[in-house]
């Protein structure tokens, strides 16, 4: 089970992007941030710790569930549905420069439902993807503008980011096979 | 997960899966302050609500829920369908099943109805209320109501008061609170109280101010006169002198104490209109809610494969 990154890694991965972010966009003035649940809402809050760390500004930051947007929802009709969690947008997403913030991307098919459910808020002037490790494999024309680490997997195997918030650790590590 | 491919009835029901369609609920709320008020989740399905027994709020309240969830909808009123001439229950049915809906939406004044369907039937089967058994996407809402306002369920009290005879409402709502740890009170006159109460835990009593007293939450339901072949009370008028909630008897109730009305209301026969617009009634708030919990419950049945069991 080889660790891939570790807290401190992850921290300056995550201090370097914010770097990114106000390079990019020269500032923070239109800015906000929205996580994808689960693991994309925790680094999103961090992002935004670290905007606020580097310039003082408080970046708005929401949180949204893709569930009910997923394009594999219906077609397979077994067993129990995914759990459904609340989507928290306390703004406006109108004429707003969108970043949006998963833990690893991989098919793209997150993301895709992500662009459809934002879309559903409103008319953001850009939306940006930020995430956290970028494994590969895209089956839809999805890149991420900011990526933490790109690291190179098969298909067989699994990539798991464990975050403080949630899984009481900082790190990310790789396994074989079909654990997930 | 829920266990059933089907929403027969609350007694059905295990407090786990009562809590995952209240949290669902929880979500699919959300989806109601947004511009856009629908997600694609059930694009491609077809639901048929199939309504023996006259309903604006359940329907309307279903239909919303089926559009917010992108289904295809397929309403049936009997008035206007062909159980007029003649056909049996299975019948219609089977001729709506011949269209493939993935889930049928049901109201029929028998009781049971609906388990029959859910038996003999490839959709599955939401009950909207059979007869004087169960309505248990009422009792869901309800729920759903008082937990957004107490954030609890377990240990207040709730008197239910009115027709109780007649009324599935109160069926599905003594399974519910009762599985969720309420202090349960039943309130009716004599005729229109049903004999069993106590056996499912709930404290009946013919005295209004004795349910009254101390109530976290107060559900007012209505006389079904359409239900009544019979005498059971003398005059409307002496059943709101005796039975009606008024803004005097309402003071025995906690201070922070809330309304419900599963509709429709008879103003002057079991409710006040000082009491059903006033600041405690959250009459409306549970029409609301009721849209998000039919969401919840037919995005969780949706899950379940249409063969299996």
């Amino acid at each position: 089970m080889p660790q891939v990154m570790d807290a401190d890694r992850m921290s300056r991965a995550l201090t370097r992007i914010a770097h990114e972010i106000l390079e990019r966009n020269r500032g923070t003035a239109e800015l906000a941030l929205v996580g994808i649940r689960r693991r994309g809402v925790p680094l999103a809050r961090r992002i935004a710790a670290a905007l606020h760390d580097i310039n003082g500004d408080d970046v708005p930051t929401g949180a949204l569930d893709i569930t009910l947007y997923r394009d594999d929802l219906m077609r397979q009709p077994v067993g129990p549905q995914p759990v459904l969690r609340r989507t928290e947008i306390p703004f406006s997403i109108d004429d707003r420069r969108i970043l949006l913030v998963d833990d690893v991307l991989y098919t793209g098919r997150t993301i895709r439902a992500a662009l459809d459910a934002l879309i559903d808020f409103g008319r953001p002037r850009a939306i940006q993807l930020i995430v956290l490790i970028d494994r590969g494999h895209r089956e839809l024309p999805i890149k991420a503008d900011y990526v933490g680490k790109n690291i190179p997997t098969s298909p067989a195997e699994s990539v798991q980011v464990r975050l403080i918030e949630i899984d009481g650790t900082d790190e990310v590590i790789v396994q074989n096979g079909e654990a997930s | 997960m829920l266990r059933s491919r089907h929403l027969l009835g609350i007694a059905d029901l295990e407090p786990a899966e009562i809590r995952e369609i209240l949290e669902t609920a929880e979500a699919m709320k959300e989806i109601a302050a947004r511009p856009i008020k629908k997600v694609p989740t059930l694009r491609g399905r077809t639901v048929v609500n199939l309504f023996f027994e006259p309903s604006t709020r359940t329907r309307t309240s279903f239909e919303v829920a089926e559009k917010r969830l992108s289904a295809d909808t397929l309403s049936v009123a009997v008035a206007t369908s062909s159980v007029t001439k003649g056909e049996t229950l299975l019948d219609t049915v089977r001729n709506l099943e011949a269209m493939a809906p993935d889930i049928i939406v049901m109201r029929h004044g028998s009781s049971g109805a609906p388990h029959l369907l859910a038996r003999l039937c490839r959709s599955r089967i939401v009950n909207a209320g059979d007869g004087m058994h169960e309505h248990p996407t009422q009792a869901l809402l309800d729920a759903f109501t008082i937990l957004e306002h107490k954030q609890r369920l377990d240990g207040l009290k709730v008197a239910i008061v009115g027709d109780l005879l007649h009324s599935r409402v109160l069926r599905s709502n003594v399974h519910l609170l009762g599985k969720m740890g309420v202090d349960v009170w039943g309130c009716a006159p004599p005729t229109l109280m049903p004999r069993d109460l106590p056996r499912f835990g709930v404290t009946a009593t013919t005295s209004i101010d004795e349910a009254v007293q101390g109530a976290d939450v107060v559900m007012m339901l209505r006389i079904q006169h359409e239900r009544m072949h019979g005498h059971y009370i003398p005059s409307t008028r002496e059943y709101f002198e005796l039975f009606g909630l008024t803004p005097g008897r309402l003071r025995r109730a906690k201070s922070d104490v809330i309304i419900m009305h599963p509709g429709p209301m008879n103003r002057g026969v079991e409710i006040d209109s000082d009491v059903a617009d006033g600041p405690y009634s959250v009459i409306l708030e549970q029409v609301a809610n009721g849209v998000a919990v039919r969401m919840a419950v037919l995005y969780l049945l949706a899950g379940h494969d249409a063969e299996g069991d």
